[in-house]
């Protein structure tokens, strides 16, 4: 558990970074903090650690104040992640893995093996740790970063815009790593973004930060996107609030059968037809073809997102993205299992809203 | 000319050419093994704290504007001839590029790859020796390898002061008007240069991390 109590840094030129802060981070689970440019996200992350120390104010750390403990002893026990993964060039990726195993002592091999492992964790081959940060693209350099914070199995991590120098999909993908990491794992994580999306899908609470160092508002999610505490957390939330909200309503879709055909087959095609693979998973649709033709990659015409039977946001953005404006809907295999309709998911949410399910 | 540097009769004997090469070879590794006890910590130093880099600059350009043969009478003046005023003269010739290549390798050092350092809870100690020195080699070796040519060339006024060294070749044979010698003088310490640099670049492929290299030339995977 990380707790901020009365936390102010006003820097020697007189910027106030971070006002009064107060907030707990609950032992193991992922809080963001999100915020505009400048509004002391990374000045409060970094007083956990004491890489800044506060001005006035008291942080504890498992009930430790961590004023009273030696900075480089503090930094060994608490992972940081730093925005452009912040690797050692000159050292190859293992032993920038096992860097901090070594500083708290443990002998050259255990720490190799362990760093070892920790690429396997971060989904990165072994063979990868032979090589130097130089020779890695920035995804592969942000999971390092990751593992090098893991190495020596802290129970607290700070993670300071993590994914900030990736493309969107490279970056979708670091998070649902992350997600399934901390299944896993359980550390108690502090993020930082300005990506209120990121912030978001990661956060069990998320800190909204605003300009000056107040904290606006400290929620679940949800809570942020239906009662936002203020103009400006309303207005960074943004304007897709009730599209987004989407995200956190798990409500029943009628899913609706669909023709299908497969690749090669001999067919008639009068309406909108999905064509699947081998193992029924979607390949793209068909539509408006004369007579009958044998179905060929070239006659594909692209599908848009799937829906998993999860969120209605998922169920939405299918029926959206689709060409039939029909959202396919695959099971955990990625097999098809039908499809979804736009207006089905409004009257889905018309009755969760109905029923009180929708946060006011 | 090249007569006298091809003579079997001065390839042997007490003031023979490899004598002399030993004794040049001598000064040079000497001089920059004292220049850079001397140099490297205080380049180091002041380029980690970022504290005092005007005593960098100042020191260096003020080292660089003493004239070194002035140096030189002025020691043997005052200590009488023999090596030490040829290594009081060339160690203050050394220490300036030594000094600079060190202090500009510690400032280039990526300040994130720095605040990481200290971030993973190394101590300033171990943030220094174990980061900023190794990822600012390729600039220490810059200034070092500059050291040493100014070093190899500049040796040759050891035999100003009684001492030996290829300077011998130049000083002896202008005496005695054998023009031979003083060319075979100044073509052994033009190669000596060479071989010296050559020595140091192998050193430093040796020691700089293949990851420092420049992206596709560097590091076999
Ligand atoms: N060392 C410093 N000296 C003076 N002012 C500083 C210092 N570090 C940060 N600041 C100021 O403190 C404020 C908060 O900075 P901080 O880096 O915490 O913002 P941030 O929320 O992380 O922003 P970003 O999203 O751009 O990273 C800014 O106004 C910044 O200019
Ligand atoms: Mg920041």
């Amino acid at each position: 558990m990380i707790e901020f109590r009365a936390v102010t840094k006003r820097f020697e030129d007189g910027t106030i970074a971070v006002d009064e802060l107060d907030l707990t981070v609950e032992a193991g689970t992922i809080t963001v903090f999100v915020g505009p440019s400048g509004c002391g996200k990374t000045t409060s992350l970094r007083m956990v650690n004491r890489m800044i120390d506060p001005t006035s104010g008291t942080i504890l750390v498992d009930g430790k104040d961590v004023l009273t403990v030696d900075p480089p002893t503090l930094r060994r026990g608490i992972g940081y992640v730093i925005q452009q993964a912040g690797l050692f060039p000159h050292r190859t990726v293992l032993d920038n893995v096992a860097t901090v195993p070594l500083l708290s002592g443990w002998d050259r091999r255990k720490a190799r093996t362990r760093a070892a492992e920790l690429l396997e964790i971060v989904g990165l081959d072994p063979a990868f740790g032979k090589r130097y940060p130089a020779q890695l693209s920035g995804g592969q350099q942000q999971r390092v970063g990751v593992a090098r914070a893991l190495a020596a199995d802290p129970p607290v991590l700070l993670m300071d815009e993590p994914f900030s120098a990736v493309d969107p999909v490279v970056r979708e993908g670091l998070q649902d790593e992350l997600l399934r990491l901390q299944a896993e794992l359980d550390k108690t994580i502090v993020f930082v973004t300005h990506d209120i999306d990121e912030a978001l899908k990661l956060g069990e609470r998320v800190a909204v930060f605003q300009t000056g160092g107040h904290l606006a508002q400290y929620a679940k999610p949800a809570e942020l996107l239906s009662a936002p505490a203020n103009d400006f957390v309303a207005s960074f939330v943004g304007r897709d609030r009730g599209y987004r909200t989407l995200t956190f309503l798990h409500a029943d879709v009628p899913v609706h059968p669909v023709d299908t055909a497969k690749l090669g087959q001999r067919v008639a095609v009068t309406d909108w037809t999905l064509v699947v693979d081998d193992q029924d998973r979607p390949k793209g649709w068909l539509s408006g073809v004369d007579g009958e033709i044998e179905v060929s990659d070239q006659d594909l015409i692209a599908g848009g997102s799937l829906y998993d039977g999860s969120t209605l946001r998922g169920a939405l953005d299918a029926a959206l993205s689709s060409p039939s404006a029909l959202g396919v809907t695959v099971d955990d295999n990625g097999a098809v299992v039908g499809v979804v309709r736009a207006d089905d998911v409004i009257k889905a949410l018309a009755k969760a809203r109905a029923a009180g399910e929708v946060p006011k | 000319m090249g007569g006298w540097l091809f003579d079997p009769a001065h390839w042997s004997g007490p003031t023979g050419i490899p004598v002399r090469l030993l004794e040049h070879l001598g000064y040079t590794l000497m001089t920059l093994l004292i220049a850079a006890v001397i140099a490297i910590p205080l380049g180091a130093f002041v380029g980690h704290t970022g504290k005092g880099g005007f005593v960098v600059v100042g020191l260096s350009n003020a080292l660089r504007a003493l004239p070194t043969t002035a140096v030189l009478i002025l020691v043997v003046l005052w200590a009488g001839l023999g090596d030490f005023p040829v290594y009081v003269a060339l160690v203050l010739l050394a220490i300036p590029p030594i000094m600079a290549g060190t202090y500009a390798g510690i400032r280039a050092v990526d300040p994130v790859t720095v605040d990481a350092a200290r971030g993973v809870g190394m101590r300033e100690s171990g943030v220094l020796l174990k980061v900023e020195i190794p990822n600012a080699l390729p600039l220490i070796y810059g200034g070092f390898r500059g050291a040493a040519l100014q070093v190899v060339a500049t040796a040759t006024i050891a035999a100003y002061t009684g001492a030996g060294g290829l300077g011998r070749l130049v000083f002896d044979g202008l005496a005695l008007q054998e023009f031979g010698q003083m060319l075979a003088g100044a073509v052994l310490v033009a190669l000596l240069a060479v071989l010296v640099d050559l020595g140091f670049a192998g050193l430093q492929r040796l020691t700089v991390s293949p990851g420092l290299r420049p992206v596709g030339t560097g590091g076999k995977t």
